[in-house]
């Protein structure tokens, strides 16, 4: 039940915002049994009624995340037609997506106008740090989800005053292996790692690596202290995903952020 | 436990086509998941009797044909099977493998009883 107004909201997630505690949206149709189609009519088929028993086999063939793509190509059209780049920011947590957010974020909105969806099981601790850099912010709470789904970031979406031609970032649940596989209608997924959790994380969760666009290494200011071969994890990461753009930065004291934000900027353009 | 969310989106489908079909019940769910897509079969049938309690699709049985993963090598053209993304060509050495097939995640069919 949800603890703001009571209502039933079984594991469903919630949007927050900054500063305003009485502010809560549901985001409803993720999942459960509420959609029923009663098809009275139109059907070929013949409602007989004597009622014996007859199974059938009908073939579906369709995709298990279909849903979920379906919404996510309609955002990757509303984002399109708009004219906004979005980037879905992935890693484990404690890897310092949000630290690199407030780093990179005053920088990029001297080129275009930035807003942020936060994602997160619970609290507003992340909204309310990307709030205080004047940047529009939503929080969403999962709160048993692992994951972003298309339709939170759809019902997020309409709930942020989005700017024409900006520049909106995702930053998914910390997780490494569910949010992989739910697309959102970014441009580019972007994964980071930081030099405190090995360097063979991209050969133990490979689909994350392989569905990323751009690969963050993150914390390089500790390399001198950890047992971290970033080399290897270079090396590794390019073994998934032969494509994928490497960085390596630290959010902490800022050494390798112009080379990513003057790649982002040229994306920017591009895009 | 993405495998909890996926359960409820496959009852949410069969359940949608069985009623549009006029079904009393669905006694069989046929899926294919692909060794690359990301799912635990054992994982998923375990969170299914979770979510479909209640349902249509309550006493289904799940049945899961798992297909190997195909790569296609960027280099030679090989093609060969792979469970990893981080395949190499048995031939040229290459690790620019383009994965084919294994990623697949479908409903195949639902048998209902009338």
């Amino acid at each position: 039940m949800c603890d703001t107004c009571g209502c039933s909201a079984d594991g469903g997630a919630v949007l927050r915002k900054p500063g305003l505690s009485d502010y809560h949206v549901h985001v409803t149709g993720s999942s459960g049994h509420g959609e029923h189609h009663h098809h009275e009519a139109g059907h070929d088929h013949e409602h007989h009624h004597h009622h014996e028993k007859k199974s059938r086999t009908i073939a579906l063939e369709q995709d298990v995340l279909q849903k979920n793509n379906l919404l996510a190509q309609r955002n990757r059209g509303y984002f399109e037609a708009r004219n906004i780049f979005a980037l879905n920011f992935l890693s484990s947590p404690g890897s310092g997506k949000t630290s690199l957010l407030e780093k990179i974020i005053p920088a990029l909105q001297q080129h275009i106008p930035v807003a942020v969806i936060e994602g997160d099981q619970q609290t507003t601790n992340d909204a309310d740090r990307i709030h205080a850099l004047g940047v529009p912010v939503i929080q969403i709470n999962t709160g048993s989800g692992c994951h972003l789904d298309a339709l939170m970031v759809h019902t997020a979406v309409k709930e942020l005053e989005l700017q024409d031609n900006s520049l909106l970032c995702i930053e998914n649940v910390g997780n490494l292996v569910c949010p992989a596989m739910f697309d959102l209608g970014e441009a580019l997924k972007v994964v980071i790692i930081s030099v405190t959790e090995g360097d063979d994380k991209p050969l133990k969760y490979p689909t994350m690596f392989h569905e990323a666009d751009i690969c963050i290494l993150n914390k390089i200011d500790l390399l001198p202290y950890v047992d971290f071969d970033a080399m290897k994890c270079r090396e590794n990461a390019l073994r998934v995903n032969h494509t994928l753009e490497w960085f390596e930065v630290s959010a902490k004291t800022g050494e390798g952020l112009p080379v990513l934000q003057e790649w982002i900027a040229n994306k920017l353009k591009q895009h | 436990m993405h495998e909890m969310s996926i359960a409820l989106s496959i009852v949410e489908a069969v359940e949608a086509k069985a009623r549009e079909e006029g079904a009393a019940s669905i006694s069989g769910i046929d899926l294919v998941i692909g060794k690359l897509a990301g799912i635990e079969a054992e994982s998923l049938k375990f969170c299914f009797s979770a979510a479909a309690k209640g349902t249509l699709a309550e006493e289904a049985l799940l049945q899961v044909e798992e297909p190997e993963g195909m790569g296609e090598c960027g280099e030679c053209g090989r093609m060969f099977p792979v469970s990893f993304y981080y395949a190499e060509c048995p031939d040229c050495r290459s690790l620019r493998v383009k994965i084919v097939s294994g990623e697949e995640f479908l409903i195949q069919s639902i048998t209902i009883e009338e």
